[in-house]
C-alpha cells in the first residue's frame, strides 16, 4: 500500500512554499513535518511532495539523503539519541550507550523488534555542562547515569 | 566574593538580566530592564549608517568562531537603493560544535535580547527579512523564540512599519535537519535555499550575492546579542569593559571533569586558569588537568602549561590554537589522548560534507590510523602519515575551514603527546611499508 500525505500535511506543504522564494527551500521543513507522523520518508512521500511543489523528486532525494534527521528507512516510535560529543566522551557516554543498547537489545542504528525504540548517536546537544546527555524524541535528559537512563527508558510508552 | 559574580548592566551586557530561577526572561521582565530601549532609540535617532558606524567603532568581533569584525561585515552590504530590493540578515543558530552550549543558553534564557539584536542589525543593513537558522535539536529554543516573536510582533517591534519608523522586518525560524556544515555561512545559505549544503565558492561573497542571489549577512547568536547594549551605551563603554584589544565580553566556560561546569560572561583577557579555578571550581577531586581545548572540538589541544594565556583571539592564536567558540573543555588525566582524538575525528569524518577530496578521504583515513593506534596495532610510519594528513587538510588546502578545524586538535595532540601515539605502535607486527615501497600500509585492507 502506498503511504500518502493526509490533508493537513498537504496543506502544510503548500503553506511552507509561501515562506520562501523558491520551492526547494521548503523541502526540509515539509519532509520533517510529514516525518512526524509517518516516522520516515518513503519514495512515495517524496513523489507526492514533488508533485505538489513541482520540484523533481531527484532533487528532493538529494536533500533528504544529506541530513541526519530525515530517515529513509522506517524507525521506531521513540528515537533515543545518546550524545557522543567530546565532553560526553570524557564523562563516559560509552557506559550509557552500552547499558541502553543492552537493555533494548539493539545496536546503534537499529530498531527494537516491537518498533518502540530506535537508538542513534547524536553529536553534542549543547548540554555539555550537564553531561552525559541523552535525548528521547524532543526531551533532553541531563547528567544521566547507568541507572537513571534505564529508568527513563522504562517510563516511556 | 569575586566581583564578576555581581552582574550589572555595565559589566555584563549579555547576562545581567538573567534571573536566578533558570527561566527564560519574559518580554515584560526584559522591557522593565531596559529591553527594546536600544531599538526605540535607534529607530528614532540614528540612521542605519550611524548604527553601522557605532558597531564598527566598537570593534565587536564575530562570536561564532571566525572573529571577523561585525561592523566591517555589515559595511560590505551594498546600500539599499530602493525599498523593494531584498537584503537578508541570517542568524546562525546552528550550534553543533562539540563542547559548545553558549547559543542555546542565550536563546533559552534571553530570547528577546537576541530578537532585539536581530532587529537592530537588520535595520543597520536595511534587511527586510531575517531567518534564524536554528539547530533541529534545540526544541526548547524554538518554542521560546516562536513565542517571543509573536510577543514582539504584538508590540510592533517586528512587522510592518516598526514603531512608526517606516522600517519593515519579518523574522522567520528555519530549523535545520542535522548537519554541522550548515554552520558554515555559505553552506547555511545553500541549505536555506533547499540545495545540498556544500559551501560555496567565494567570490562572490554573500554580502554581494547570498541568499537568492541577494546581499546577505550571516551573524552568530552571541554576536547579535551584543548589539543592543552597544547601541544603548556606546562603543567607548564597550571597548572599556574588556581587558585588552578584543572588545566587550565573551561567554566563556569550562566543561569536562570540573567541579562546576558552566558558562559565564567574562571580559576578554581573563586567564584560562582563572575561569577553570575561580568559576568552574577546579578539577573534580581525584582528577588533574592534562590538556584542554580552548574553544570547542575544532580548536588545537593545549597542555596544562598554557592555562595562563589570556583568553582572546590573538593570544590563543599565538599559543598555537584558536579561541573558537570560547567554551573550553578540560581533559583529565584518565583520558587517553589517542582515544580522545579518535572521538573528535569520528565527529569530523561523519560531518564532512564530502565536497573536496582531502577532507572526504583524509578524515576517514586518519580515523583508521587512530583506531589502530588505539588498539595498539599501529604500524611504524603511522604517526608520520597522520602528520601528513594534517598538513594536507590545513588552511588553504581545502574548500572551506571545516578541514583545518578538524585536524587542528590532532596536529597539536601529536605535537604534545607523541609518546601516547607511539605507544600504539606494534613494532613487531607486519609492516607492509617495508615490502611495497611508496605505499602507505593503511591503504591496504589486509596484509
Ligand atoms: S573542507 Fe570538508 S566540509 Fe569543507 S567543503 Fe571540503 S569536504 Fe566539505
Ligand atoms: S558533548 Fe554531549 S552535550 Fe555537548
Amino acid at each position: 500500500m502506498k503511504i500518502m500525505l493526509n490533508k493537513v500535511e498537504k496543506k502544510f506543504v503548500i503553506e511552507e512554499l509561501k515562506k520562501y522564494k523558491n520551492p526547494e527551500a521548503s523541502v526540509v521543513e515539509s519532509l520533517k513535518f510529514v516525518q512526524k507522523r509517518l516516522r520516515w520518508i518513503s519514495l512515495d512521500v517524496m513523489n507526492e511532495i514533488s508533485r505538489i511543489i513541482s520540484v523533481p523528486v531527484s532533487k528532493i532525494e538529494s536533500i533528504a539523503t544529506f541530513y541526519n534527521h530525515i530517515f529513509r528507512k522506517p524507525v521506531g516510535k521513540n528515537i533515543v539519541k545518546y550524545c557522543d560529543g567530546v565532553v560526553c566522551y570524557i564523562n563516559g557516554y560509552k557506559k550509557i550507550k552500552n547499558v541502553i543498547s543492552k537493555h533494548l537489545k539493539i545496536k546503534p542504528g537499529q530498531t527494537t523488534k516491537d518498533n518502540k525504540f530506535t537508538l542513534i548517536p547524536i553529536c553534542c546537544l549543547g548540554n555539555c555542562n550537564n553531561s552525559p546527555t541523552i535525548m528521547i524524541n524532543e526531551n533532553l535528559f541531563s547528567n544521566v547515569n547507568i541507572t537513571s537512563s534505564i529508568d527513563i527508558l522504562e517510563r516511556i510508552k | 566574593m569575586n566581583n564578576y559574580f555581581h552582574k550589572n548592566e555595565e559589566t555584563h551586557p549579555l547576562t545581567w538580566r538573567i534571573n536566578n530561577y533558570k527561566e527564560s526572561v519574559s518580554i515584560g521582565e526584559y522591557e522593565n530592564k531596559r529591553g527594546y530601549l536600544a531599538l526605540k532609540f535607534a529607530l528614532k535617532n540614528l540612521s542605519p549608517n550611524e548604527v553601522i558606524s557605532i558597531v564598527k567603532d566598537s570593534k565587536l568581533k564575530g562570536r561564532g568562531g571566525g572573529g571577523f569584525l561585525t561592523g566591517e561585515k555589515w559595511n560590505l552590504i551594498p546600500k539599499k537603493k530602493n525599498s523593494c530590493e531584498d537584503i537578508y540578515l541570517l542568524c546562525n543558530a546552528d550550534e553543533m560544535e562539540p563542547g559548545t552550549y553558549k547559543d542555546r543558553f542565550l536563546m533559552e534564557r534571553l530570547p528577546h535580547l537576541l530578537l532585539e539584536g536581530i532587529i537592530l542589525s537588520a535595520y543597520a543593513i536595511q534587511a527586510s527579512f531575517s531567518y534564524i537558522f536554528l539547530r533541529e535539536e534545540y526544541y526548547l529554543s524554538k518554542t521560546l523564540l516562536e513565542k517571543s516573536i509573536l510577543e514582539a510582533k504584538k508590540k510592533k517591534y517586528i512587522g510592518k512599519n516598526i514603531l512608526n519608523s517606516g522600517f519593515n522586518l519579518e523574522i522567520f525560524i528555519h530549523t535545520g535537519a542535522g548537519r554541522y556544515i550548515c554552520g558554515e555561512e555559505t553552506a547555511l545559505i545553500n541549505s536555506l535555499e533547499g540545495k545540498r549544503p556544500n559551501p560555496r565558492t567565494k567570490p562572490p561573497f554573500p554580502s554581494q550575492s547570498g541568499l537568492w542571489n541577494k546581499p546577505t549577512c550571516v551573524n552568530n547568536v552571541e554576536t547579535l546579542s551584543n548589539i543592543p547594549a552597544i547601541i544603548l551605551n556606546g562603543s567607548k563603554w564597550y571597548k572599556n569593559i574588556s581587558k585588552n584589544d578584543d572588545t566587550g565580553t565573551k561567554l566563556m566556560g569550562f566543561s569536562g571533569k570540573v567541579k562546576k561546569p558552566g558558562i559565564w560572561e567574562l571580559p576578554f583577557g581573563i586567564k584560562a586558569r582563572e575561569i577553570l579555578e575561580d568559576y568552574a571550581g577546579g578539577m573534580k577531586d581525584g582528577y588533574y588537568l592534562k590538556a584542554w581545548l580552548p574553544g570547542g572540538s575544532g580548536t588545537g589541544i593545549l597542555t596544562e602549561s598554557y592555562l595562563d594565556i589570556s583568553m582572546d583571539f590573538k593570544s590563543v592564536y599565538l599559543a598555537g590554537s584558536r579561541l573558537g567558540t570560547g567554551i573550553s573543555i578540560a581533559i583529565d588525566n584518565e583520558i587517553n589522548i589517542v582515544s580522545l582524538l579518535f572521538n573528535i575525528e569520528t565527529f569530523f569524518a561523519r560531518e564532512s560534507c564530502g565536497w573536496c577530496t582531502p577532507c572526504r578521504e583524509g578524515l576517514p583515513w586518519s580515523l583508521k590510523i587512530l583506531q589502530d593506534l588505539k588498539n595498539k596495532i599501529g604500524k611504524p610510519g603511522d604517526i608520520e602519515m597522520l602528520e601528513k594528513i594534517c598538513k594536507n587538510l590545513d588552511v588553504g588546502k581545502t574548500f572551506c575551514a571545516f578541514a583545518p578545524g578538524a585536524v587542528s586538535p590532532l596536529y597539536n595532540a601529536i605535537k604534545y603527546f607523541r609518546e601516547e601515539f607511539e605507544n600504539g605502535i606494534d613494532f613487531n607486527g607486519p609492516n607492509i611499508k617495508n615490502k611495497i615501497f611508496g605505499i602507505q600500509s593503511n591503504n591496504l585492507n589486509s596484509i
